[in-house]
């Protein structure tokens, strides 16, 4: 017996876990809402995600394979993620040449340029966002209606977003009660057929993905419940201070992407806490932050600065908050 | 049911030998008994080259506290005294012995009548374990007689069983419970006298459902033993997580379980303590698993200490093409070897053969911070953390989390979806710290 064998430190087994296994787990858990954004938005929001999609895997392939030159591992799913995630938090009449930048932005600025998955601080799809909010606000702000601008790709019929409503509504001193005319139904909120970001709209389609990311366990609860219940409670407590200025807290939950972000985009493993108690922690600092946004801010939606806010606390939260130990001894 | 409630996995359980009886291995032609088989000082030999040993004659002699003695586990002539490699791939000091017969010692007890009464009170009980140099079977080989003699000041309320075998693969355990049943609550009972408790607990993985409905109908015999179902759940078997999932208390970090009233034994050791004691059969043989997914038929073997690994595979014809890894231990904290020329000692409890395909690890990646190994962690500690640390070399800050406390079960290394070999690096953390301990209390 003469025979040579591997030797390594234990453990000498590994369980079934992968990288690839939770990003495309992350993929299929985007397929509902990607479906009703095709539903609303037809050819135009199937040719955002496709080209997102697709300039993300390219940009990332580029980097990896000749300025890098490093093994290119694109087939991990996680540019998938951030190029569907890019193109859910934007318009679908989003000219192509602009979703084009925002995919560099996100994946070679946010992403590579420290190092790659894994090592970025920030989101890279909500810094893709956030920069073509800033850079093109009159195309990042004009949202198509649903349903009737399903073969249109670019010219479509647009209107304001129900929080641009309300918030132009306020401001002009008018009241929530004369608003609500001009607000679409809670039903239609709750399935998505509102004006909006693409992936964003419907709720329903976004909290299914949500529970099948549980109960994969590639998330745990508490960013989504903690983020989702802090805006609830919060605009709660102001709606009931003065119903008039304040609108009902449940609305606050169906509009705009508030359930996009805390369902996916905050609970990014990359750049969220790492225990338990910093995950609660992050969740309510999300959620507060959309609220003032939402409510005093300039503009009418929150949910990507306060995540991004949020992002640059982690290393704090995560230092300051950690997980139980066994045997602990008091000091 | 019960289990420990931080952390923990759930690796596949590949119990491919538990139906296997156990089996009595042949004498080799010579056996090499290393000088270093216990947790602690390394043994002192007192037999010359050319001295006729007996089996159960003593060889070396356990001089510091925690040491051990070591025996003769065949009749014959010693060959010699000399460096040989042992599991650990150092080379170390064994008594190499050349078999001639099977003689035994007058006074050891070879009949297979099953002596109930306990005849010796608890120092003498102590004294003849230390005498017959049992030590943890469970793989941590720590010479018992230490932990029999409870420090001032304390007071044992539990003696914990171990009858977890939470490693997958291994099931010496699992096939003693099952076989010497008997003789395994005796030695219980033995411990609990020596120990002074009205209680022992056996905690038994519920796959082992036999073993758990053997000791549960045999117990009813005796006093003060109470068997319990656990939850599959690894690593079960670490005491602390033992004594955590049956009566419920945490063992404070950097302390002994007699912290809380425990003291544990593995079955394997509490069958040792009943042959000392019952038997006067010093420690010279144990229960190895020879196993594997290519092994044509995995199985139980009862092993003389210092029977080469090879003659043992050869003998259970267990050494498959393409094999590609051979454990000593099971898959979680086994120790892969390097060569199959190394003596049986006591802490051996299983062999794990692997196919080449399942040898290598997993290609490593980026960390993505995804908290898998901070769930995984049954101390409650941060893996990724530890080993970022100790890849810095900032080995002041692993202390400060705690990497003293980590039991290298791998339970992050195992969970790591990016493949990452965090135990390795929390292992030179280890290292690094108890030198830096060292130096401390040197000043």
């Amino acid at each position: 017996m003469s025979n040579v064998f591997v030797v390594s430190g234990s453990p000498h087994v590994h369980g079934d876990y992968s990288v690839k296994k939770i990003m495309w787990g992350v993929v299929l858990a985007l397929v509902p809402a990607m479906l009703v954004s095709f539903w609303y938005f037809g050819i135009g929001a199937i040719s955002i995600t496709l080209v997102a999609v697709s300039s993300c895997l390219f940009f990332e392939y580029v980097i990896q394979k000749y300025f890098l030159k490093q093994e290119v591992t694109v087939s991990d799913g996680s540019a998938v993620i951030t190029g569907v995630l890019l193109a859910f938090n934007v318009p679908s009449n989003l000219p192509i040449w602009m979703m084009i930048i925002g995919s560099f932005v996100a994946i070679v600025i946010a992403k590579m340029s420290y190092g790659g998955l894994g090592k970025n601080p920030f989101n890279p799809a909500l810094i893709g966002r956030v920069f073509l909010l800033i850079a093109f606000p009159v195309d990042m702000t004009s949202w198509p209606l649903p349903i009737v601008n399903r073969t249109v790709l670019c010219d479509a019929v647009t209107g304001p977003t129900s929080l641009g409503i309300l918030k132009e509504g306020i401001s002009k001193g008018e009241s929530v009660s004369t608003l609500a005319s001009n607000l679409p139904a809670y039903t239609d909120l709750f399935i998505g057929n509102m004006g909006g970001s693409l992936g964003e709209v419907s709720a329903i389609a976004l909290i299914i993905g949500g529970l099948y990311m549980l109960f994969k366990k590639i998330i745990t609860w508490h960013i989504p419940v903690s983020y989702i219940l802090t805006v609830f409670v919060f605009t709660g407590i102001l709606n009931l201070v003065n119903p008039e200025i304040y609108i009902d807290p449940v609305f606050h939950l169906l509009t705009g992407g508030l359930m996009l972000g805390a369902i996916f985009m905050a609970t990014d493993m990359v750049t969220s806490p790492m225990s338990y108690k910093g995950m609660l922690v992050f969740g309510i600092g999300c959620g507060v932050l959309t609220a003032l946004i939402r409510i005093w801010g300039a503009y009418p939606e929150g949910v990507s600065f306060a995540i991004l806010i949020m992002n640059t606390t982690v290393p704090l939260i995560n230092k300051g908050f950690k997980p139980k130990q066994f045997g602990e001894v008091n000091k | 049911m019960k289990t420990f409630n931080l952390g923990g996995v759930h690796p596949e359980e590949n119990k491919l030998s538990g139906n296997s009886p156990i089996k009595v291995c042949s004498i080799p032609t010579t056996v090499s008994i290393p000088l270093a088989q216990n947790l602690g000082a390394a043994s002192v030999p007192i037999v010359a080259k050319g001295e006729k040993v007996k089996v159960g004659q003593l060889i070396a002699k356990g001089e510091a506290f925690i040491s051990s003695n070591i025996h003769s586990s065949v009749s014959g002539t010693v060959l010699k005294i000399d460096d040989i490699m042992d599991a650990s791939g150092y080379r170390k000091k064994a008594i190499i012995i050349n078999v001639e017969g099977d003689e035994w010692l007058e006074e050891i007890d070879r009949s297979a009548d099953i002596k109930r009464e306990i005849s010796y009170n608890k120092g003498e009980i102590v004294s003849i374990v230390k005498d017959s140099g049992v030590v943890g079977l469970g793989g941590a080989t720590f010479p018992t007689q230490v932990k029999l003699m409870v420090p001032e000041g304390k007071k044992a309320e539990y003696l914990i069983i171990n009858g977890v075998e939470c490693e997958p693969y291994l099931t010496s355990d699992h096939r003693l419970m099952l076989e010497k049943g008997e003789e395994l609550l005796i030695g219980i009972s033995i411990l609990m006298k020596a120990l002074d408790v009205s209680k022992a607990l056996i905690g038994i993985e519920n796959n082992k459902q036999d073993a758990i409905a053997n000791l549960k109908k045999l117990a009813v015999n005796y006093k003060g033993i109470e068997v319990h179902e656990l939850q599959v759940k690894y690593p079960q078997g670490g005491e602390k997580q033992l004594i955590k999932a049956l009566i419920n208390r945490e063992v404070p970090s950097g302390k002994l379980p007699i912290e809380v009233g425990c003291v544990v034994n593995n079955v394997g050791t509490a069958f040792a303590v009943y042959e000392a004691v019952q038997k006067k059969k010093p420690l010279i043989e144990r229960v190895v698993t020879i196993t594997g997914k290519t092994v044509k038929n995995p199985s139980n073997y009862m092993v003389r200490i210092g029977t080469p690994l090879s003659f043992l595979l050869s003998e259970a014809d267990s050494m498959p093409e393409g094999t590609g890894k051979v454990i000593n231990g099971g898959p979680m904290m086994g120790k892969a070897l390097t060569t199959l020329e190394i003596p049986v000692v006591k802490g051996m409890s299983g062999v794990v053969i692997m196919p080449e395909g399942e040898a290598k690890r997993p290609n490593a990646y980026n960390c993505i911070r995804c908290g898998k190994c901070i769930s995984a962690c049954p101390m409650g500690l941060e893996p990724y953390l530890i080993a970022l640390m100790s890849e810095q070399n900032k080995f002041e800050s692993c202390e400060g989390e705690r990497v003293m406390d980590c039991m290298e079960c791998g339970s992050c290394s195992f969970t790591c979806p990016s493949g990452r070999p965090l135990l390795d690096m929390i292992r030179v953390s280890k290292n690094k710290v108890s030198q830096i301990i060292r130096l401390r209390s040197n000043k």
